[in-house]
């Protein structure tokens, strides 16, 4: 185990700036994708929608 | 029917479509425990590094993600090549949703070496060889981006992009070899295909983890978006008219 006490662990010997600023920004990419995805995908859904009821109204 | 249809039945939106959406969650699945072990590892397993302390342990995030903004370009450009030598509107979608993810993990792995370079250079940024080559990966592939973003007719924009990527693979072995060619400020590979890993075990496992899990994550992102690309271009076809999620 390489560390003594959670405030070791998250001073990371000092490059604490540097360690998390990676890995938090790689995270958040991680996470605003799929969610942006997600949202891609509800709003096409969303018009297919509009678009096949407007259809079945003026048959 | 034979088997050469079963393979090509796949290429195509309908039936490609569902086979996507059941492949996405394990995928996904896969993405999160590797991600999880990696984390593990680069955190609590990897020991210190004897030269750079705690801050070589940017290099579990950094190596992926560079790893992945390569491997994604040349798949990108497989794909656009493909779709543009036999005509194949799926396999163009399949470019046109590589494209964002690599360029998130091209930009990941510039970020990271920065944060990486400042403290250990004592630099953000130098125009050497291997970090501008990787900067030109991104705006490749936000010039393939834009360019698709740009035509309006969606098999006009597949071909045009495809010329971007196809010319741009070039720049993928200047990535890969330039610490070689040339006299960089970057580091040697860490890792290379001939020659025994100059780290310790643990460290490579930590890398390869996370690589793996950034593996898996492209794979759930690109078949997440080709599925909205497929709806969003098919709008009009019977099958995506008759889609449950689109019934309901």
């Amino acid at each position: 185990m390489n560390w003594h006490s959670p405030a070791e662990f998250f001073a990371m010997g000092g490059y604490a700036f540097y360690v998390w600023g990676s890995f938090g920004v790689t995270a958040l990419a991680l996470l605003i994708e799929p969610l942006l995805l997600k949202k891609r995908r509800s709003e096409v859904l969303k018009s297919l929608k509009r678009e096949l009821s407007a259809k079945e109204r003026s048959q | 029917m034979n088997p050469k249809l079963i393979t090509w039945k796949y290429a195509s939106p309908p039936y490609f479509y569902p086979l996507a959406g059941k492949m996405i969650p394990w995928f996904a699945l896969l993405a999160v425990l590797l991600g999880i072990a990696g984390l593990w590892v680069s955190f609590f397993v990897a020991p210190t590094d004897a030269q750079q302390g705690e801050g070589y342990r940017i290099i579990f995030v950094h190596v992926g993600a560079s790893w992945m903004s390569m491997f994604l370009y040349l798949v990108m450009a497989f794909w656009a090549g493909i779709g543009l030598s036999f005509n194949t509107k799926l396999s163009s979608m399949m470019a046109s949703a590589v494209a964002p993810t690599g360029a998130m993990f091209a930009f990941l792995s510039l970020w990271t070496g920065a944060l990486w370079g400042k403290p250990m250079w004592g630099t953000w940024w130098v125009w050497d060889a291997r970090l501008t080559s990787e900067l030109i990966l991104l705006f490749l592939y936000l010039g393939f981006i834009a360019l698709q973003a740009a035509i309006d007719e969606p098999r006009r924009a597949d071909k045009a992009g495809a010329i971007i990527a196809l010319v741009g693979v070039v720049n993928v072995p200047i990535i890969y070899f330039s610490v070689k060619w040339w006299n960089t400020l970057h580091q040697g590979a860490s890792v290379s295909l001939t020659q025994a890993p100059s780290m310790a075990k643990t460290m490579l496992l930590g890398m390869l983890l996370m690589a793996l899990s950034f593996w898996m994550y492209s794979i759930a992102m690109v078949l997440t978006r080709v599925r909205a690309i497929m709806l969003e271009r098919e709008r009009h076809s019977d099958w995506v008219a008759n889609l449950k999620e689109v019934r309901s």
